[in-house]
């Protein structure tokens, strides 16, 4: 068996990442192709709309699968990682409100719509350097990134773990909203940041731009899976199930818990940061909505339906989820969180490992027959 | 590509930054000094005056009755508790009592409580991996590989402990018996140099309490065992020497035979079982 030394790499010899990336790619393309190729009334078509929707489902799995690095192999249940995502967001958003320029409402060639509103005279120091796409682009991992570095540092070091790390999360992503939904902070207040016109010199109204988008979130979605699975496939990621499941333990083995639960957590943070990024213009708005705790909550609510810690789970939450709410939001908009729920309520009890624990249970039927070797010498 | 490997190799660049840790010195045969030591908690005397010694490659039992000081001295030895006077050696170089929790456990000294903990989810397998003596930073944890000489390591162990077969199973389904084996297992992976197994047999079956013996064992010689133990079976199976503490310090000290015909020793202590 040929194996690579590189821990990054070793996920490519691995069946499940093999099979993960290959119906990716084959959905990526496919669609793609039968956006570009099929004749606008044929029923195979694909259009701009459903694209950037498939898009912004992506977005979602990616983030989805950011929670389940955490939640699913280190055991720490972030109900704030819409704060990563949000923060990514904004990131992006700024670079795309610098690149209106002049052809806003008020033409100011500097100023964004918004502080021309506000009578600013100038741009806010933090507002600087978006204008630069690689600046901005280093922004959309740093910023959340460093949130979650210090918030991470604080808490791990202090051994907050369980239900009340949880609730410091929430509490971190409620503060947040706050913050961004008042005007002062610069960052466009409840209305958040929109009109955006282009990105990297592209329109970002024609499908062209939509499908470049789409490819894009299809390719980081595969760069961040792997990067998630490279991680836990290595001694770190036994590591981190450790720390999940006896943390003292693994103290006393020699491991410093809370600098593995840093690096861990720092890393889920800049996958939702980029999850945001690229949700931004797809969607073409960012408001401090994301930031409300209950998308947060929502998020786990894929990651426990699709299955816990085995990733691919999180990708298949997410897509079904925000796919039934598409459905049912557009046939009866009430109903949504009362069939999120029951479906929650459903798959805790039936299904207790997810839709994964499914996929799981068929291919072990048979490994799972013969008894345990030698545990008769101890009967 | 070579080229690149060696630079991405973080494990092996800079030599000065491995850690050498300065050999334990056994030259002059114990490896663990207890003197004069002394302990009370608000008062109470936990461990009076208490000397003893531990020859490197020993198996040495320590029993007594409940509150005997047994767990305390145990803990001293760690660095959890710090004696009020006394001194504590680890072969002659090594003065224990300035040394802190995670250092003493890296010189060598390896300790198993008595509820067995072993991480469930994984295999028997990787717990002996993640127990393994290495870098244990983040990122050299990260970017670890499987080495022939590791798994050969890990084999080895697994052979010891007896828990070959189950070398892919998940520990989580291991039976209480063989937790505690995996435990030890774990212990003997980081290559201690003495090891502190408290209660080993407690819960055991009669035929596991017999391997966990023979496990016992054989690993004295290579490494110096101290069992705490309050099964007296167990102990007369396994003991060459046994230490018999009372109130905080050594009552008796010799053979089982003797110590068992010790009129002081079965005054307060075998007397009560028998």
């Amino acid at each position: 068996m040929a194996t690579t030394n590189s821990w990054l790499l070793r996920p490519f010899q691995e069946r499940s990442t093999q099979v993960f990336l290959g119906v990716l790619f084959t959905a990526v393309i496919v669609v793609s192709l039968l956006h570009l190729f099929m004749p606008q009334d044929s029923a195979l078509h694909v259009s701009a709309y459903t694209v950037t929707l498939l898009g912004k489902y992506l977005c979602y799995a990616l983030l989805a699968v950011a929670v389940d690095l955490v939640w699913g192999y280190l055991g720490i249940l972030s109900l704030g990682h819409g704060a990563f995502f949000g923060l990514g967001g904004y990131a992006m958003g700024m670079y795309l409100m610098r690149q209106i320029g002049d052809r806003g409402t008020y033409g100011d060639p500097v100023l964004p719509d918004f502080m021309v509103f506000l009578n600013w005279d100038e741009l806010p120091w933090y507002w600087h350097g978006f204008d630069m796409a690689w600046f901005a682009f280093i922004m959309v991992l740093l910023a959340p990134g460093l949130l979650a570095l210090v918030f991470g540092f604080l808490a791990f070091r202090s051994r907050v773990t369980g239900v009340y790390l949880s609730i410091i999360t929430q509490a971190l992503t409620f503060a947040l909203m706050l913050a961004f939904f008042r005007n002062e902070m610069g960052f466009g207040g409840n209305n958040g940041l929109t009109d955006f016109r282009d990105i990297l010199g592209f329109n970002l109204r024609t499908d062209a731009t939509r499908l470049g988008l789409f490819i894009a979130t299809g390719i980081a979605l595969a760069i961040g899976y792997v990067i998630c699975r490279a991680i836990v496939n290595s001694k770190l990621g036994r590591v981190s199930i450790a720390c999940r499941d006896a943390e003292a333990r693994t103290r006393f083995l020699g491991y410093r818990v809370e600098r593995v639960q840093l690096f861990v957590f720092v890393v889920s943070a800049m996958l939702a940061g980029v999850a945001g990024a690229l949700y931004v213009p797809q969607v073409g708005i960012i408001n401090p909505s994301e930031f409300s705790p209950l998308f947060s909550i929502e998020i786990v609510v894929w990651v426990a339906l699709g299955g816990r810690a085995t990733l691919y789970g999180a990708v298949i939450g997410a897509i079904l989820v925000n796919y039934a709410k598409t459905v049912f939001t557009g046939i009866m908009p009430d109903a949504w969180l009362f069939a999120l729920g029951g479906l929650f309520v459903l798959v805790t009890v039936f299904l207790p490992r997810g839709i994964a624990g499914l996929l799981q249970k068929r291919r072990k039927t048979k490994t799972d027959d013969d008894t345990p070797a030698g545990q008769e010498a101890t009967a | 590509m070579s080229i690149f490997q060696e630079l991405a190799d973080r494990e092996h660049v800079f030599e000065f930054l491995t850690q050498v840790q300065s050999p334990v010195d056994v030259r002059h045969g114990p490896i663990l000094y207890l003197e004069d030591v002394n302990v009370s908690f608000d008062g109470f005397k936990a461990i009076n005056n208490l000397n003893l010694t531990i020859d490197d490659g020993e198996l040495r039992c320590i029993i007594g009755p409940n509150g005997a000081g047994k767990t305390t001295m145990m803990d001293i030895i760690t660095g959890k508790t710090r004696p009020d006077t006394g001194s504590v050696w680890f072969g002659s170089r090594h003065n224990l009592l300035t040394m802190n929790e995670p250092d003493i456990a890296s010189l060598g000294i390896g300790r198993k409580f008595q509820k067995p903990t072993v991480f469930e989810a994984l295999t028997v397998f990787e717990n002996l991996e993640l127990a393994m003596a290495a870098d244990k930073r983040v990122f050299p944890t990260l970017t670890a590989i499987m080495k022939p000489e590791y798994r050969d390591r890990i084999d080895e162990v697994l052979e010891m402990i007896g828990l070959k077969e189950l070398r892919d199973r998940l520990a989580g389904i291991l039976s209480h018996g063989q937790k505690q084996w995996l435990e030890i297992g774990m212990l003997l992976m980081q290559k201690p140099r003495l090891l502190l197994v408290d209660e080993p047999v407690a819960g055991m079956t009669e035929q596991e309490m017999e391997r966990t013996a023979e496990l016992l064992t054989s690993l004295a010689g290579k490494q110096s065992v101290v069992v705490v133990e309050h099964d007296m079976g167990f102990v007369r199976s396994i003991a060459r020497k046994v230490t018999v503490l009372h109130q905080g310090s050594v009552l008796a000290e010799g053979t089982m035979d003797q110590v068992s015909k010790d009129p002081e020793v079965i005054k307060v202590y075998l007397g009560e079982e028998a």
